[in-house]
């Protein structure tokens, strides 16, 4: 097909704003070195309007937190008849509510670490001393204290002592009303990009985090030099093949498309924690995804226009996008006419294409082949496991 | 095997460079730009209420008559007929003082960086008001200056507090060597030296022969005629003294200014030099002629009209809406209320809260170079008109309420340590950018 025009959506009004800026504008330069024609917008009160005077091909969603994670903005964009790449509304729901995704996890029997997650409400009527107490004889310490809602450890704690504990939960509820308190897992912090191309289904080498100061917050996260990645993670073979097996297994029981990150903890005996998954993961110059693509010796460009491509291709092929947005003659896709505004009513249709429907085990996923193997048909890239890449030195 | 840091830098960078990470309070602050946000967090004037058709016919004559002067180098002192005016301007606040003395920088900023370069060694010790103005912890910090805070009351800084402080150490060995000061309106306490204390202050800095920095930039704004009369303009040719135009007339200009002992000015000159070769002459000669075109007397009066107005609005909006146990003084000009909050409750940790219910403020701790300011914040009413500013106590009062309710849910065994440790001469990355300082 010919090159697709794209939007990249990036910034919105949540607390990772500056982050998703960064990752939109590395989306947006990936795509244009792709060759994709790729302007980026805002999440704000003229994207609609915008987005109809552009009439993409296909939505890059770099929204990360609430606008970009929760699927609200997916289903906008299914009202207006706009094919993204990423996941789709439902499905970025289950995956954005911490505590339902550990459980669809749980009942699939995927190893998370054990939660508690307890509303703000709670505590205050049955005395928090109590329910803090209870918290910590059930889970022991150390703690995690996080959000259920949100990411780049926005909000985050790590609690070795029971008495920084109410410190760490009222830290916690200034981002969320509900925290998950989750045993904390000592091992090697690990993330198992994956990634659905016209090739199938991969799960990309899994990228090991180390904070240099054995934290890692967000100032680790985002601050070149106060980490150190490796890519491929340092742990054994046997390991890393699970690693992938875990994300694509991830990936398929939460119903999501297109790209996903799975940040998983492998413990001192091997075990794989998987802690969440990520619908809109990080693209900026220190996030995991972009090393674990170079990692697969893949190119992020090229990568980007595959699903973008394939987003307009979805897109083309469902009536009612197609109907809903102004139809260009190929080759030269588009002219300065503003499209009119699509009428603003779900399309049943869309919306069965991978419904994880009310139980996750039960996620029909059509778009994912039965998985045996860390890819689900040859790639261009190497299976981590056959052929672990190089790691990416400066 | 080792792996990336995506900075092949890291070891090499200075120490005070170690607290320019990635920060959690800078990344909300991103949010605040926003215009759902009611943003009470920035110290943007309201150049809104500039007259921009005479500014733009303005600017483009001094392009077309003057352009190949505007648009040239020229000398690091600054351009002599803007200094002569600063003079004139200086006057309005008692000080008497020569065009020669002045030193034409990029903001007062840039002012304070010079003489933070020509008179601080590493480890040299700084006094500064608490809390003091955000962008000079920065500087001193780059310095690698050590700050310590003396307290203020309604009057301004206390000149007992400041004397103790100055003779402890002494003893120690470690005296100050300059005293910081924003005098006037200051940010962000709001508050103003009083003028009985103001010769004192002086007496007590000459007495422990520390250096009087004097940073004004808000002095003509005062809601009350006269000005208040300036440090500087107590017969005081040894305070240091930094004015600028980004309140009075723009900030985008980035025109300020030192004026200084001749000594002291031979040095900022070559300071400036090698900052900077020159302060940017366009800027300077679109200044120049702003002065010289415009009645810049008259809008000084409008932003001030502009800017009570929206004080009163602020001082409405508290008295109205917020909880018992917050305290706030009256500023009498310039641009903020310094809010003290319910014992108990953290400002740096209640942010992602107010930013959540779209209402933004500077955390105190910000203006502290120590672990202070926790219970406390800033508010600034310079830029939001009235009803936005209603509106924005009212989403603060919501989040105090919630911040209330969690106090008493978990007690006061969960106030959190906003502060934490701050290395010397680090620059801190969680204090707001120069949009919101």
């Amino acid at each position: 097909m010919s090159s697709p025009r794209v939007v990249v959506l990036a910034g919105g009004l949540s607390y990772e704003r500056q982050v998703s800026l960064r990752s939109g504008r590395r989306v947006v330069e990936a795509l244009r070195h792709a060759g994709v024609e790729t302007v980026q917008l805002d999440a704000d009160d003229q994207l609609l309007t915008r987005l109809t005077e552009i009439a993409p091909d296909a939505v890059f969603v770099a929204l990360h937190g609430s606008a970009g994670e929760d699927g609200a903005l997916r289903d906008v964009l299914d009202l207006l008849g706009l094919p993204f790449v990423g996941s789709i509304a439902s499905a970025c729901r289950l995956a954005w509510d911490k505590p339902c995704a550990k459980s669809a996890l749980q009942t699939a029997g995927i190893l998370t670490p054990p939660s508690v997650a307890l509303p703000h409400s709670t505590f205050r009527e049955l005395g928090a001393a109590a329910v803090l107490e209870r918290l910590v004889e059930r889970l022991g310490l150390p703690l995690m204290v996080k959000p259920t809602q949100g990411g780049s450890a926005l909000g985050a704690h790590a609690v070795e002592r029971a008495e920084d504990l109410p410190a760490a939960m009222v830290g916690c509820f200034g981002y969320g009303n509900t925290a998950l308190v989750e045993r904390l897992i000592r091992g090697t912090e690990v993330a198992v990009s994956v990634v659905e191309t016209g090739t199938g289904t991969q799960a990309l080498p899994a990228v090991e985090v180390v904070a240099v100061d054995g934290v890692n917050d967000y100032r680790a996260r985002y601050t070149a030099g106060m980490s150190t990645w490796h890519a491929p993670a340092r742990v054994p073979d046997d390991v890393a093949e699970e690693l992938s097996k875990v994300a694509l297994r991830v990936h398929e029981v939460l119903g999501l498309r297109d790209l996903s990150r799975i940040d998983a903890i492998v413990d001192d005996e091997g075990h794989i924690y998987v802690l969440e998954a990520n619908v809109a993961p990080g693209m900026t110059e220190t996030s995991l995804l972009p090393l674990a693509v170079e990692a697969a010796r893949l190119d992020l460009g090229k990568l980007c226009r595959e699903l973008v491509e394939q987003a307009a291709e979805r897109g083309a092929s469902t009536p009612s996008a197609a109907s809903s947005r102004r139809l260009r003659p190929s080759p030269s896709p588009f002219s300065a006419a503003p499209a009119p505004m699509p009428v603003a009513e779900s399309d049943p249709a869309s919306d069965t294409e991978a419904e994880p429907g009310a139980g996750p085990e039960s996620v029909p996923s059509p778009h994912l082949a039965p998985l045996d193997a860390h890819s689900t048909s040859p790639s261009p890239g190497p299976s981590p496991s056959s052929e672990p890449s190089p790691r990416p030195e400066p | 095997m080792s792996g990336t840091t995506h900075d092949n830098f890291a070891r090499s960078y200075a120490t005070r460079a170690s607290g320019m990470t990635a920060s959690e309070i800078r990344a909300l602050f991103s949010v605040a730009s926003r215009p759902e946000v009611v943003s009470l967090a920035g110290g943007m004037p309201y150049t809104a209420a500039l007259p921009m058709d005479s500014v733009a016919a303005m600017l483009s004559d001094l392009v077309t008559d003057r352009g190949a002067m505007a648009l040239q180098y020229a000398t690091a002192q600054g351009d002599p007929v803007l200094r002569e005016l600063i003079c004139t301007i200086m006057a309005l606040e008692g000080i008497d003082a020569s065009p020669d003395d002045v030193v034409v920088t990029v903001g007062s900023q840039q002012g304070l960086d010079l003489i933070s370069r020509i008179f601080l060694d590493p480890g040299d010790i700084v006094i500064a008001e608490g809390p003091s103005y955000v962008g000079a912890l920065a500087v001193f910090a780059a310095a690698e200056a050590e700050v310590i805070h003396v307290n203020m009351d309604g009057d301004g800084l206390v000149p007992e507090a400041l004397a103790e402080t100055f003779d402890r150490l002494a003893r120690t060995g470690r005296p100050a060597k300059l005293l910081y000061t924003v005098p006037t309106f200051q940010n962000p306490a709001g508050v103003t030296l009083a003028p009985r204390r103001r010769l004192e202050i002086l007496d007590i800095a000459a007495r422990h022969n520390v250096i009087v920095i004097e940073d004004n930039p808000y002095g003509l704004l005062g809601f009350t005629p006269p000005p208040v009369t300036a440090l500087r303009g107590y017969d005081a040719p040894g305070v240091i003294y930094l004015g600028t135009f980004s309140k009075t007339i723009a900030p985008g200009f980035r025109v300020g200014w030192v004026l200084a002992p001749s000594a002291v000015r031979d040095k900022l000159v070559l300071a400036n030099e090698a900052s900077v070769l020159c302060p940017p002459t366009f800027s300077q000669l679109a200044v120049r002629t702003y002065l010289e075109t415009q009645p810049w007397q008259d809008q000084i009066k409008a932003f001030v009209e502009i800017y009570h107005e929206r004080r009163d609005a602020m001082l409405t909006g508290l008295h109205d809406l917020l909880p018992p146990g917050c305290g706030w003084g009256v500023p009498e000009g310039g641009f903020y209320v310094w809010l003290t909050l319910p014992a108990g409750l953290d400002a740096k940790a209640m942010l992602p809260r107010a930013i959540a219910e779209r209402v933004a403020y500077v955390p105190g701790s910000a203006f502290y170079a120590d672990s202070g300011g926790s219970g406390a914040l800033r508010l600034s009413y310079c830029y939001p008109p009235p009803d936005r500013i209603r509106e924005g106590i009212r989403r603060l009062a919501g989040v105090l309420e919630v911040e209330l309710d969690l106090l008493a849910t978990f007690g006061p065994s969960a106030i959190h340590d906003a502060g934490g440790e701050r290395l010397l001469g680090a620059v801190r990355a969680d204090s707001p950018g120069p949009e919101l300082v």
